[in-house]
């Protein structure tokens, strides 16, 4: 046993020695100077083709210089024609492709070779591949069309191949570089070139299912590519849409698609009859047709494309709702239609009439029409289907179609409501969103009303928000559908409490939609009596709170309301202007003045009294330049205080008040930063003070990245005056450092830094340079010859005084700036209730918070969550977490993992939000150009890489937890 | 396609095809809903699809007639094969009489599902007829085991190789929970036999789907020949706002169902209904089979539809929460209730006599929520009436509220028609339908695809021929050869090949005519045509001959330099051409120019010319020496030239000056 062990100890022990030496031969092989020289060493090397094979593949693993790609090629083509192994001329020929690609390497040089590759080729493997080569050379040479020419020639030549490999590379070929302007193809002196469409049509009917479906894709690569494609065509992609394979018969339904784009108006013929219409309308039967097609995806693909085939006419586009009932051979009305008729005769759907759906008519056996030859009932179809992806296509396409006409938004309505009770959330959820963005264009009946509130009960969310969202832009014809929707949204609010924001929201929207609707019913609301006083209801219910929103925004266009309150409502008014002014409008009440000056809409931001006093106040702060520096700064402090107040009054101007205050706040610091005894003393002496000008520096640069980041709608303007605040903040830190530290050698480092970083300054914003006259940059860089050969203190002294001496800039606003801003909804941060979990192990904690102006939240949001013993943890929401309700806003809901070790007590954790923000991605370094992400990276020096940092944009929540010790 | 040599060959081929017929019978199912039973002969295969029972009946009428079959002798000899389409009775009641009493020992078929929950069902149907109503001459629980066990279970899309030529393929049905439709091939001769199927998906299955497999035969049931049914959505609306509304008035409830299929739908229905509504009433579902049944709906998950499917791993839709299980005792609880009970035509058991208690109040409802069997009490007051006679000349007044809620799972008109759509078959059979439906949904069919419908009566017989395609082998080398000819290969279009049609035991094989000579052991006969020409001409033959020869020459010099489109020199030529005019280019010779092209004239020393294969000879007149007589032979497959040259020279020559 012993010895047998010694013998396979020993066997593996020379197989290691022989490996030792094939790494060594390799290192060499990695030392000689050009790549085109080792890989011919290497393919001369090869014995087998295996082996010839093994060192394509390590070659390819490498990329190759740029100067040595044509020798390479050369190389390759070479070995090309000698060698007799199929796959080792396949591995050629995809690297020829690949090394084509390198990039600043023009493959004119080698597309002679290239094609000559083809003459002798006879594996349909290689050739199709070699003809891959070619489409990559040719797609690498636009400007070409000679080459192009050539090269589609050549793929004309191979169509005849018998493997459909070869077929479908060429016509991809020709539908990638096929000449698209009418000139280029008269000039071309082949015949077989000139016309390419005809060419790829006679491969519609090719044996081959794939090369069917190249043939249609390379002629959509043609129409993508501007070639207007022949109205002939139309008669043959319509024959494929019979096809026995789906993937052809999902590339002809987008040929068919696209041709109807291009020729709507002309007219074909309608096959077995006399008759003619639109080429539009027969495409869009014939596409509604494939939404009862076998296939899933190709009824997918239909789905979606009817909805952007706008031209069509409307008795096609009603067609597609209808469905003929019929129960043996009677004719039936449809329920639609039912609850149609019961509503216009003035009753109410009571379902109880059961003779109702009785059949009636008798039907003409001929005139049945069982599979219809156009649009009839595609929709219904659609709607029906068994894959929810169909349900989904068919939803969407019912918007975008009933966007653009309102006679079919009315109809499709009774459809769009039945979706509402879907058992796929998501495709109600699809119709929910459907319906409110067609709700401009409709009215609800009550029947369908009745329908839209029962999904309030929806135990999903989204689901009931997204049906508040709606409710808040529909429109109602009856108070009787007011009055309901509000029984249905109160029941909603006390079988889900959370709902109560988005349930007062919605019913601010339906009272100011409906004023007089809402006027009938203020008396059982409010519960008034003629004679009785009621009781005075808790002013802290919700779904009073939510009765009231609904009244006092009707009452805002309905001058008539406030004769109906009773004493106590106005005094509840009053509690709520102020508590929840986002909801409660201002009324003109008797014996009121009107809380807020009157702010009607018809005025524009401009004329605004609050935001002249806004540029007021700004105007006043840019020519202190005479004040005395006290004074300067107490008009700085009162401007802040001012902008400030007025952020929070004026909830529109909030974003602008409050970059212009904090603008206003770094300059005030500077200021009194520089004001400083410090300066005037020695150094060692002022350690304590020194503390308030370096705290002030790290402020400035905090505050300058909020105000970079934190905005939106910011301005290559403003960041340049950003960056010139945080410039001028690095340039104090510096100073203060000169000033505290002995010794020169950590300024050197220092100095270079800030030398560089002006510089980079100076690159990004060259062009607004001239702009800043007097300013602390633009003063800089005069003296920037003399700083860059002078020692640090020299700088740092230069620096001083310029710092002291630039002058303040001015921030021009932009027209919109909205701050970003974060609300953690959940968790509430209330509970007592320690949330106890074992130590070790994790806890879920929900948390649902609303974003608003905050832009690509999925790269940028994250979640932080802060321990009692200060540990902090920065979670990164999943981006499916996102929701987008709305413009500008975003929903985060989203789960995050707890776990510490064991606390002998319950603690309190924080959570809150944060911006994360890489002054690489800023505005400013966009305007570099970039080619690639590789390049750039090399461009770049270092220390311009970024500073990756957070800022919080929430308000901590607190949350209560207790890890217990794990029970043994 | 082949050339003449070989037309004998190609006509017993033809008389071959001819012969090929399928035929089918319905013992059970033609006409008529109930005892879905159907015999298929395709190819000589015998196949029996589905063996019910008819619920109307309790006598020897129940089963179909299995003497149609074979009078004498076992079936196993005669069926190569039983395939059950779905559990439901009356598409497999008669199984275990069928292979037990009446004796079958061949496979049958069924889906994974169907196996597990058809004895179920068999047990209960035994039950009720033995048990209950005291019948002898019944098949035993031993039975039903015993027939279970010659059951093979097969997997969607499976094809399955009953013997070395019969093959069945499954493919989705919708319906119930397993519901398959066959396909059965033979060769290249199939039939695609449906079963009952549904092709708008509901809440628990999905669609019925079929490939574009072209069978020559397509039987599909034809419940709902006449009706073109609304959306689901608003008939799952309408099912709530009833029950919901009886429910809140304080009445009863009775769906009667069968234990499987429609049941789990309207539980899911209602189930989430009650949830999303928040609803108390209590929902009840007779026992004995729900547990059951439950288990293989939960277990079977794959067979339903894409919601289900998809939710599963969260919670198993089939767990119902607010549905429990019915004890008789609860039909007599005050308040209101939703009883599911079976069975769903109301003739026997648990829904019959829950419904003669309720039927007295008029707050109450019944809801039938699937097709009814004549006969039945379910088709009796479905019909409107409202005195029913019941056992022991009992009178029972029904004045409780009679719905009739289409939830009954098969396809409509629209659906069958999608369904012919996507199978493309060259022949449509109804079955399982009535007959003065099924006749209007014929002429449609007929109408729309413009292919045969037939719809046989009970114990009819329907023949359909059939054109099958026969596949020959041909060797790879002869292919080759054969494409290289000719034009490049067009997939419209039928292509001319030569070859010899080989038949040699029972395999057909085109091989080159070299190879089959040498096969046969033959030697090869060469074909030749002759033909005569006289000309007038005094002069001696050699000359004659010189004289063809150069016209034939002339032709040839004439047609290449046509051929190549030169006319400056073609005029050159004739001008120099001195024994020609130049009216010689006439038509005439213009027409030759595309033939004589490419080919050699020669003038042989023997004094006969030869153009390719194809002799020419002159003699003299035996008679009239002014006349000569010229030769022309050649082979059967330079006929095109042979005629052409002919007719050339029968033209006579030009006129020569000397």
């Amino acid at each position: 046993m012993a010895a047998h062990l010694k013998k396979r100890v020993y066997e593996e022990f020379t197989k290691v020695v022989q490996q030792h030496e094939d790494l060594s031969t390799k290192k060499l092989r990695l030392t000689k100077p050009s790549k085109s020289a080792a890989l011919h060493v290497d393919l001369c090397k090869a014995t087998s083709p295996a082996d010839a094979l093994q060192y394509l593949l390590q070659f390819a693993r490498k990329p190759v210089e740029v100067e040595s790609v044509e020798g390479v090629v050369r190389i390759l083509l070479e070995h090309y024609y000698k060698e007799n192994d199929a796959s080792v001329r396949l591995k050629i020929a995809s690297l020829l492709g690949l090394l084509s690609k390198t990039a600043g390497f023009s493959p004119d040089c080698i597309v002679d070779d290239a094609i000559n590759t083809l003459q002798n080729e006879k594996s349909h493997q290689v050739l199709a591949q070699l003809l891959d080569t070619l489409l990559v050379i040719g797609t690498k040479l636009p400007e070409n069309p000679s080459v192009r020419m050539r090269l589609v020639e050549v793929a004309c030549k191979h169509l005849t191949d018998s493997s459909h490999g070869v077929r479908n590379k060429c016509l991809q070929l020709i539908g990638c570089l096929g000449p698209v302007e009418k000139g280029v193809a008269k000039e071309a002196e082949s015949q077989a070139a000139k016309d390419v469409q005809k060419i790829i049509g006679d491969h519609f009917n090719d044996q081959d299912p794939r090369v069917r479906t190249a043939a249609i894709k390379a002629m959509l690569q043609l129409h993508e590519r501007g070639l207007k494609l022949q109205q002939a065509i139309y008669s043959q992609a319509c024959k494929l849409l019979a096809d026995d394979y789906e993937q052809v018969r999902s590339a002809a339904v987008q040929l068919i698609w696209v041709l109807s784009q291009l020729y709507p108006e002309s007219i074909v013929p309608i096959p077995s009859s006399n008759e003619e219409i639109r080429l539009v309308d027969d495409a869009f039967g014939k596409i509604c047709h494939m939404v009862s097609d076998g296939s899933w995806v190709v009824r997918v693909q239909a789905a979606k494309l009817l909805g952007s085939m706008q031209q069509v006419s409307s008795h096609f586009l009603e067609q597609t709702l209808d469905k003929k009932l019929m129960s043996d051979l009677r004719r039936k009305r449809t329920a639609h239609e039912r609850a149609k008729e019961l509503y216009s005769s003035g009753e109410f759907s009571s379902g109880r009439k059961w003779g109702d759906d009785a059949p009636k008519e008798e039907i003409d056996t001929g005139a049945v029409n069982l599979i219809e030859s156009g649009a009839c009932g595609a929709f219904v179809h659609g709607l029906e289907d068994e894959m929810y992806e169909v349900r989904i296509a068919a939803v969407e396409a019912l918007c975008m179609l009933a966007q653009s006409s309102p006679s079919f938004a009315e109809k499709c309505l009774d459809f769009l409501v039945d979706m509402f009770n879907d058992e796929i959330e998501e495709v109600r959820l699809q119709s929910i969103h459907t319906m409110r963005k067609i709700s401009n264009n409709i009215t609800l009946r009550e029947d369908q009303l009745d329908t839209v509130l029962a999904v309030l009960e929806d135990s999903s969310r989204d689901i009931r928000e997204a049906l508040h969202e709606l409710l808040c832009c529909t429109n109602v014809s009856t108070k009787e559908g007011i009055h309901l929707a509000l029984v249905e949204l109160l029941k909603n609010l006390t079988k889900y409490p959370t709902d109560r924001e988005s349930i007062w929201k919605c019913l601010k929207f339906l009272g100011s939609r409906h004023p007089t609707l809402v006027l009938p019913l203020v008396p059982e609301l409010l519960s008034t009596h003629p004679f009785f006083d009621t009781p005075e209801p808790d002013m802290d219910d919700p779904a009073y709170i939510a009765v009231l929103v609904l009244i006092f925004n009707a009452a805002k266009s309905c001058p008539t309301m406030p004769a109906l309150f009773s004493d106590h409502t106005f005094r509840h008014y009053a509690y709520l202007r102020d508590s929840l002014s986002h909801l409660v409008p201002p009324l003109r009440l008797p014996g009121r003045k009107l809380v807020s000056s009157a702010v009607s809409p018809s005025i524009t931001p401009h004329e605004d009294p609050s935001q002249q006093f806004l540029h007021q106040s700004l105007e006043r702060v840019y020519n202190f330049q005479h004040l005395d520096p006290r004074g300067i700064q107490e008009l700085l402090e009162f401007t802040i205080r001012d902008l400030q107040r007025l952020g929070e009054l004026q909830s529109e101007l909030a974003g602008m008040a409050d970059f212009t205050a904090t603008y206003l706040q770094c300059q005030l610091l500077l200021i009194k930063a520089l004001q400083e005894k410090l300066w005037n003393v020695a150094a060692p002496l002022y350690l304590k003070q020194n503390a308030l000008a370096s705290t002030a520096a790290k402020q400035i640069l905090e505050e300058t990245y909020k105000m970079e980041f934190m905005y939106s709608g910011v301005e290559s303007r403003q960041v340049v005056i950003i960056h010139h605040m945080r410039l001028q903040a690095k340039a104090l830190q510096l100073i203060v450092t000169a000033r505290t530290t002995r010794g020169v050698e950590p300024l050197f480092g220092m100095c270079e830094k800030f030398l560089q970083e002006v510089d980079s300054f100076q690159r990004c914003f060259i062009s607004e340079l001239p702009h800043m006259q007097g300013s602390f940059v633009d003063k800089l860089l005069d003296l920037m010859p003399r700083l860059v050969t002078s020692k640090p203190s020299e700088v740092v002294k230069i620096l001083q005084t310029t710092l002291r001496q630039s002058t303040f800039l001015h921030l021009p606003l932009p027209e919109q700036l909205h701050r970003a801003t974060a609300n953690i909804i959940e968790p509430t941060g209330e509970s007592d209730n320690p949330l106890r979990f074992t130590s070790g192990l994790v806890v879920a904690l929900d948390v649902d918070a609303t974003l608003e102006h905050v832009q690509d939240p999925q790269g940028t949001v994250k979640v932080q969550v802060l321990y009692p013993d200060g540990q902090a943890q920065i979670i990164h929401p999943k981006p499916a977490d996102f929701r987008n309700p709305g413009p500008g806003r975003h929903r985060l809901i989203t789960q995050v993992y707890l776990s510490h070790t064991a606390w002998t007590e319950p603690c309190q954790i924080e959570v809150r939000l944060l911006l994360a923000y890489n002054s690489n991605r800023s505005k400013a370094s966009t305007r570099i150009p970039k080619s690639t992400w590789s390049e750039s990276l090399e461009a770049l020096p270092p220390s311009e890489n970024g500073i990756e940092g957070t800022i919080p944009f929430s308000k901590p929540v607190k949350v209560y937890i207790m890890p217990k010790p794990a029970r043994r | 396609m082949f050339s003449w040599f070989f037309l004998l060959f190609c006509d017993v081929f033809l008389v071959f095809c001819d012969v090929s017929l399928l035929f089918c019978c319905c013992p059970g199912a033609g006409q008529d809903v109930g005892r879905s039973c159907i015999l298929v002969s395709i190819a000589g295969k015998n196949v029996m699809l589905d063996c019910g029972m008819h619920m109307g009946y309790n006598d020897d009428r129940r089963f179909p007639d299995f003497s149609y079959i074979t009078q004498n002798g076992r079936l196993t000899d005669f069926l190569d094969c039983v395939i059950i389409s779905h559990f439901h009775l009356d598409h497999c009641g008669a199984l275990p009489y069928f292979s037990e009493m009446v004796g079958y020992d061949g496979p049958i078929y069924m889906s994974h599902p169907t196996k597990a929950i058809c004895p179920i069902l068999l047990e209960d149907y035994r039950k009720i007829t033995v048990d209950k109503k005291g019948e002898t001459n019944f098949f035993t629980s031993q039975m039903i085991k015993d027939c279970m066990k010659k059951v093979v279970a097969v997997h969607l899309h499976q094809t399955v190789q009953v013997d070395e030529e019969l093959e069945i393929k499954a493919y989705y049905a919708g319906h119930v929970l397993g519901a398959a439709m066959f396909q059965i091939k033979v060769g290249c001769e199939s039939v695609v036999y449906t079963g009952d199927y549904n092709m708008t998906p509901d809440r628990h299955l999905g669609a019925a789907w079929i490939d574009k497999c072209r069978p020559d035969l397509l039987i599909t049931e034809s419940t709902y020949a006449t009706t073109i049914r609304d959306s689901k959505r608003c008939r799952e609306r309408d099912f709530l706002k009833k029950v919901h509304e009886t429910v809140e008035r304080g009445g009863k409830v009775l769906i009667p169902v069968f234990a499987l299929g429609r049941a789990q739908e309207l539980c899911i229905l209602l189930e989430t209904f009650w949830e999303r509504m928040n609803l108390k009433a209590p929902i009840y579902f007779s026992t004995g089979l729900t547990e059951k049944a439950n288990h293989y709906y939960k277990l079977f998950i794959t067979w339903t539809n894409q919601k289900i499917r998809k939710t599963f791993v969260q919670r198993n839709m089939f767990e119902f929460k607010h549905i429990k299980a019915f004890d008789r005792a609860f039909a007599d609880n005050p308040g209101p209730m939703v009883v599911f009970a079976t069975p769903g035509m109301l003739h026997a058991g648990q829904s019959l006599q829950i419904f003669r208690k309720w039927a007295g109040n008029e707050k109450n409802m019944v809801i039938m929520p699937g097709y009814c069997v004549q006969g039945t009490v379910g088709h009796k007051i479905l019909s409107g009436q409202r005195k029913l006679e019941m056992e022991g000349r009992q009178i029972l007044e029904v004045k409780m509220q009679v719905e009739y809620m289409s939830f009954s799972a098969h396809a409509d008109a629209k659906g069958i028609m999608q369904l012919i759509r996507q199978a493309e078959p060259r022949n449509v059979l109804l079955v399982h339908g009535e007959a003065k439906k099924m006749e209007f949904l014929r002429q449609k069919i007929e109408q729309e695809f413009h292919v045969s419908c037939f719809m046989p009566a009970n114990g009819e017989t329907t023949t359909i021929l059939t054109n099958p395609s026969i596949p020959v082998d041909i060797s790879l080398g002869l292919l080759k050869r054969e494409t290289a000819i000719g034009a490049a290969p067009d997939a419209k279009k039928p292509k001319l090949m030569h070859g010899t049609l080989l038949m040699k035991d029972n395999s057909f094989r085109l091989v080159s005519p070299e190879q089959a000579l040498k096969e046969l052991g033959l030697a090869e006969h060469q074909l030749r045509f002759t033909c005569r020409v006289h000309i007038q001409d005094p002069r001696k033959e050699h000359e004659t001959v010189l004289r063809v020869y150069n016209h034939l020459k002339g032709c040839c010099i004439l047609s290449s330099a046509l051929g190549t489109g030169l006319r400056l020199e073609l005029d050159e030529l004739c001008r120099n051409n001195s024994c020609r005019k130049s009216s010689m280019i006439d038509g005439n010779s213009r027409m030759s120019c595309g033939i004589l092209k490419d080919y050699s004239v020669q003038h042989l020393p023997d004094g006969s010319i030869t153009v390719e294969s194809i002799l020419i000879q002159a003699t003299a007149h035996s008679e009239d020496q002014g006349t000569k007589v010229l030769l022309v032979s050649w082979t059967y497959q330079d006929e095109e030239l042979g005629s052409y040259l002919t007719s050339l020279l029968k033209k006579g020559l030009p006129q020569s000056t000397p």
